[in-house]
């Protein structure tokens, strides 16, 4: 922090984060691997515009995902649809004990699209607040909150667990919440 | 981080097991290894630039 040391050679150490950010946005090892060089180049150069004492994951994870997704919108061709023919249930529901596989997760989550990927892995897997991941991109914190809650419901919806319905949370509960479907209504 | 649980404890266990799953997929990513040729990069931009 008194500026004797070249920040940059903190790179290195950020290189597993920006990474595994990478292959979470684009699930693509090659698309990520892209991504994570164009990230180094740029932070490399721009490191003047980092303000020192801040953090500096952050700001790298911040010029990846501004790559990434001005680099698909120059591309636009390929532009997965959201609300299309995968998001409909494919998966099984989850097994008696009420644990989902990880496997089924997996797939749920390749086919959200790259902008629900990002805000869960920012604010779910990473545990940044919804302030730092609202900076990071580039909205309004609000917009993090109703994305992230948009998208675990869509993660739930691929996943066969309609909102509210408990079967992750207690066993019994789920089970019998899914029996009371064939029958009559149950309390 | 705040131990006062005030919303529904059945939603929150929801959200925490997706947030595990998350954590997994995030952490499966992380055990990646890192090409060497990154660390190259970053060689060659140091270089580049100490060199000018």
């Amino acid at each position: 922090m008194t500026g004797a040391s070249d920040i940059r050679d903190e790179l290195p150490a950020h290189l597993p984060a920006l990474r595994a950010f990478a292959i979470s946005l684009t699930r693509n090892m090659a698309t990520a691997d892209d991504l994570v060089q164009d990230t180094i180049v740029k932070a490399w150069s721009n490191i003047d515009k980092f303000t020192p004492g801040t953090d500096l994951r952050a700001w790298l994870f911040t010029i990846l995902r501004n790559t990434f997704f001005s680099d698909r919108r120059k591309r636009k061709r390929e532009v997965a649809d959201p609300d299309g023919i995968h998001a409909q249930g494919l998966f099984e529901k989850p097994h008696h004990d009420g644990r989902l596989a990880f496997a089924d997760f997996s797939r749920a989550f390749d086919e959200l699209s790259p902008e629900h990927r990002e805000v869960l892995i920012l604010v779910g897997a990473n545990g940044y607040s919804c302030e730092e991941a609202a900076e990071m991109m580039g909205v309004a914190v609000g917009t993090v909150k109703s994305r992230t809650s948009r998208a675990r419901a869509r993660l739930a919806r691929l996943l066969g667990l309609a909102e509210g319905e408990d079967i992750l949370g207690q066993e019994a509960a789920g089970t019998l919440s899914v029996m009371s479907r064939s029958g009559s209504q149950a309390a | 981080m705040t131990p006062n649980m005030t919303g529904s404890q059945q939603k929150s266990s929801l959200q925490q097991q997706i947030d595990e799953n998350l954590k997994r997929v995030y952490d499966e990513a992380l055990k990646e290894r890192i090409p060497d040729h990154f660390l190259q990069l970053l060689a060659q931009l140091r270089e580049k630039e100490t060199g000018q």
